[in-house]
């Protein structure tokens, strides 16, 4: 390939995003109707009124860590899909960050020419953020069985001891300091990560590439621990009594196949619009094989956790299982099933050639199949602890899954226009530019 | 593939090499006369593998009863060793299929000596299975076929037959990954043989090779595709080495992390060998422009991070143990770092998860003797974690009465000390008789790797500096 006749100019690479006032209109509509769908689904289930997949108070439940305190079952379902929406998207966010770093890292140089758009997501981490951490303070009593009256007060008739037992990790001020932490950590560091970016653009040379590589270090290490801290802290202790050594894992492998079917859609839609014009189909192949391998990867250690717990067959372990499959009525099941057809059955399948990884219609459709199973593999990680029989999918979820959608690509969208989409001064720029696989 | 290559990338072929002088230097050793140093050592493991072979055939002639095992520790030195074996026949198999996978080039030094490893590293953990079985000549009763003794038949529900069809897989698809990557190489040997002799034995083992365009496209079509049927391989293999464990409800056994943490501390363990090897062929070998310090930094950084992972995982065991209000789990980790075998348990810590982060130093990654030393002690840690997660959770089971301690009598340890002699035999077999570098993978990375033919880019162009050279 290029000989020494070839002539690369980094300046020519720049490419500077519009974010048209049309767009951002049709994303803050999409934001509100996400509202007042959420609003308007809220207040039909409250007054008894079904669209979709509703499933009314007469399920008589599976004997499930309480859940008749507090809230009415519509309001608990409302800040239930909060909740979730907000982990997840806090997800796709620190995956954006994590894909830069593991690049910077393993010396990737084809991803150099596209690494502006994962680098944009960790921009909505304090939104989504956020509302984790005001959604504690307002419903964390709603939320957690271990922040439930009386659960940790041997006095108290709702006294638990194995929860009780848990009180040194599961306590209030920890977990507050834990969340701010987790996000305080991501942010603070992407914030570092983005200012050297900018300047590697602005200044040129090698040295940024080194300062972010040895960024990236510090963030893969901050990440190896908290990836894991936050999926006990904000998925596991849902379901308090439970417990899995695999679930850090599990949790991440599902944002992390996530992200990098949100970061293909992003990539492929600006290429649509005419961006990104050196992104060419052995990238996108690059980012399909990503997808294809994370799929697998996620099913292995989803396999794996499941196996062991069913083939021991210790009582507190499957019930975490037996409530998905068989508890409130059977109601988990199919959120439980969609989630592997979408999450490993169909990747697996549509990913498998070479060709369906090039093209970008089967890229757009199997990027798009992922993400929804994976929103549902958060569903039914979190809703059987968080609402029991109160579950549902109809407009309460279709509204907060909107909303969070718009605003998620909004801020993304904002924050693409604040660089060049392409880093033009990366020194690997001119590998990816000829990569070919 | 590309051959541009970014400035910040360091050269993966020193020494001004050219293509010639890559066969010159790798076949050098295979079209040689034996030297001293190579008969001196291949005599000593020659030594060892006869003395191991002593005891393999006392273990057979008497029984295991000759191992130190008892009713409460059923499995020990046995199982302990061939976990040890098979992670690291691990790494062989991870260079070479899924660096190929990510088109990473600096895969192409080391995959060879690396694959051979693993094929034996296998074999010598084949041989625990053999020895387990009490009596080896009957292990094809590992195979599910209709059979003629009456009713027998393979428990299908044991992760242990699950283990005997994951290793058979993975070892065949080694020799196989292994063997036409040998190919073109064996050719390069065989055209350039001048005896009868060693014409016919490499033309024999080179299958015709022609090296026409339609063979080379077959070669890269096969690698790709015994590449992507290995990862799968590579990560069941220690998988269903975990779940001999995980699927019991033997505390510190049953823990759902166990697939994934073995499989990095298989790759961690595997790595580390492969240093150690390496460090040795490219001395005697002289090859020290194709095995360079950037190669043993890389894999350094592999063994860093594996070894994080583990390091992460055993926090993460200790932690749920505590969190999941579980007493038997709990005592099990306590006893594991207080109990009577604390010292296995701090080996293993100390070993797997504090000392190789001294290669966050650049100057210990890249240092020769640091890099064998920690090498080793990566070695001896993992050998203390398959000993500690084995022996600890089994000498104090539920019943207090039964409590008891394990040690090791000399067939236990005879027994080791063959599959080293088996080991190194067959490993110095290859270096003298095959090239223990892949020379046409080599050859396929100059133009964009080495020092002799670069073409490197140069950045910032548009501010015009930093441009180094």
């Amino acid at each position: 390939m290029a000989e020494h006749n070839h002539h690369f100019d980094p300046a020519e690479m720049e490419e500077w995003y519009d974010f048209t006032s049309s767009s951002k209109r049709k994303l803050i509509i999409g934001m509100l109707a996400g509202l007042a769908i959420l609003l308007i689904g809220a207040f039909m289930v409250s007054k008894g009124i079904g669209i979709g997949i509703e499933h009314a108070h007469e399920h008589a439940g599976h004997g499930h860590e309480g859940h008749e305190h507090g809230l009415p079952g519509w309001a608990k379902r409302v800040v239930a899909n909060l909740w979730m929406n907000a982990e997840f998207f806090t997800g796709i966010s620190v995956i954006g960050m994590f894909f830069v770093c593991i690049q910077y890292l393993s010396w990737a140089g084809w991803s150099s020419i596209l690494k502006r758009v994962p680098e944009a997501f960790p921009a909505f981490l304090p939104i989504s953020g956020g509302i984790l951490i005001i959604l504690y303070f307002a419903f964390g009593q709603e939320l957690f069985h271990w922040r439930h009256e009386g659960v940790m007060d041997p006095e108290s008739e709702h006294y638990d001891a194995i929860i009780a037992g848990k009180s040194w990790y599961l306590n209030n001020a920890f977990f507050i300091v834990r969340t701010v932490l987790y996000i305080g950590l991501w942010y603070g560091l992407w914030v570092v990560l983005r200012n050297l970016s900018k300047q590697e653009d602005a200044v040129g040379g090698t040295e940024w590439w080194y300062k972010m590589k040895n960024l990236a270090r510090v963030f893969i290490l901050v990440f190896a621990v908290t990836s894991s801290t936050s999926a006990w802290d904000w998925a596991m202790s849902i379901d308090t009594h439970w417990f899995s050594t695999m679930f850090g894992w599990y949790h991440f492998a599902s944002w992390h196949v996530t992200g990098l079917a949100v970061t293909t859609l992003a990539v492929i839609s600006l290429k649509e619009k005419g961006y990104l014009r050196w992104v060419n189909e052995n990238h996108l192949h690059d980012l399909g094989k990503f997808m294809f391998a994370f799929s697998i990867f996620w099913t292995y250690v989803w396999f794996a956790q499941f196996l062991l717990i069913y083939y021991a067959n210790m009582p507190e372990e499957t019930i975490y299982f037996r409530e998905r499959f068989s508890g409130y009525g059977g109601i988990y099941k199919a959120p439980f099933f969609i989630n592997l057809l979408l999450g490993f059955l169909f990747p697996f399948l549509w990913f498998m050639t070479r060709d369906a990884k090039r093209n970008q219609t089967f890229l757009k459709v199997g990027a798009s199949v992922i993400i929804i199973g994976h929103y549902f593999d958060f569903y039914q990680m979190m809703m059987p602890g968080l609402v029991g029989a109160n579950a549902g999918f109809g407009l309460i979820e279709w509204g907060t899954t909107l909303f969070f959608a718009s605003a998620f690509i909004y801020v993304i969208s904002a924050q693409l226009t604040k660089a060049s989409i392409v880093a033009k001064n990366h020194p690997m720029l001119e590998e990816a530019v000829h990569h070919d696989i | 593939m590309s051959h541009v290559s970014a400035v910040v990338r360091p050269p993966l072929v020193t020494g001004g090499k050219s293509y010639h002088d890559i066969t010159e230097d790798v076949c050098r050793q295979v079209e040689g006369k034996p030297t001293a140093s190579w008969k001196i050592v291949f005599g000593i493991s020659s030594v060892v593998l006869f003395l191991g072979t002593c005891s393999v055939f006392w273990t057979w002639w008497d029984g295991l009863g000759n191992w130190g095992l008892n009713k409460t520790v059923g499995w020990a030195w046995d199982i302990t060793n061939f976990v040890w074996w098979v992670g690291i026949g691990h790494a062989g198999t991870l260079i070479s299929a899924i660096l190929l996978l990510f088109r990473q080039k600096w895969r192409t030094s080391v995959n060879r000596a690396a694959e051979a490893m693993t094929i034996f590293a296998v074999i010598c953990a084949a041989s625990f299975i053999l020895m387990h079985a009490g009596r080896a000549w009957l292990a094809y009763w590992c195979i599910p076929f209709p059979n003629t003794f009456g009713s027998l038949w393979v428990n299908f529900n044991s992760p242990l037959i699950w283990d005997v069809f994951a290793i058979s897989t993975y070892f065949s698809v080694s020799c196989l990954f292994w063997y036409c990557g040998l190919i073109p190489d064996l050719a390069t040997i065989r055209d350039r043989a001048k005896s009868k002799v060693s014409k016919f034995i490499y033309g024999l083992l080179s299958m015709g090779w022609n090296g026409n365009t339609k063979t080379w496209f077959r070669y890269e079509y096969v690698s790709l595709i015994l590449a992507g049927i290995s990862t799968p391989l590579v990560l069941s293999v220690h998988t269903i080495v975990s779940f001999d464990f995980a699927t019991s409800v033997i505390p510190g056994w049953h823990t759902t992390i166990f697939p994934p943490y073995f499989v990095a501390g298989a790759i961690f363990s595997g790595f580390a060998m492969v240093n150690n090897l390496l460090l040795i062929v490219r001395w005697t070998f002289k090859l020290q422009d194709y095995i360079t310090i950037e190669h043993i930094e890389t894999m350094n950084k592999i063994i860093t991070v594996t070894g994080s992972i583990v390091g992460i995982a055993y926090i993460t065991e200790f932690f749920i143990a505590a969190y999941s209000g579980v007493e038997y789990e709990q005592y099990a980790f306590i006893n594991r770092a207080f109990g009577p075998y604390w010292w296995a348990y701090w080996a293993m810590m100390t070993c797997n998860v504090v000392t190789p982060q001294l290669f966050w130093i650049q100057s210990i990654r890249r240092s020769i003797m640091w890099t064998f030393a920690l090498s080793v002690v990566v070695n001896i840690g993992m050998w203390f974690e398959r000993f500690v997660i084995i022996v600890t959770s089994l000498h104090r089971d539920y019943i207090p009465s039964s409590w008891a301690m394990f040690s090791p009598t000399i067939i236990d340890i005879g027994d080791y000390v063959f599959t080293f002699g088996l080991f190194f035999f067959l490993f110095l077999l290859f270096a003298k008789y095959l090239p223990v570098i892949n020379m046409a993978e080599v050859k396929a990375v100059m133009k964009s790797s080495s020092e002799r033919f670069p073409y490197k880019v140069k950045p910032g162009k548009s501010t015009g500096e930093k441009v180094t050279e």
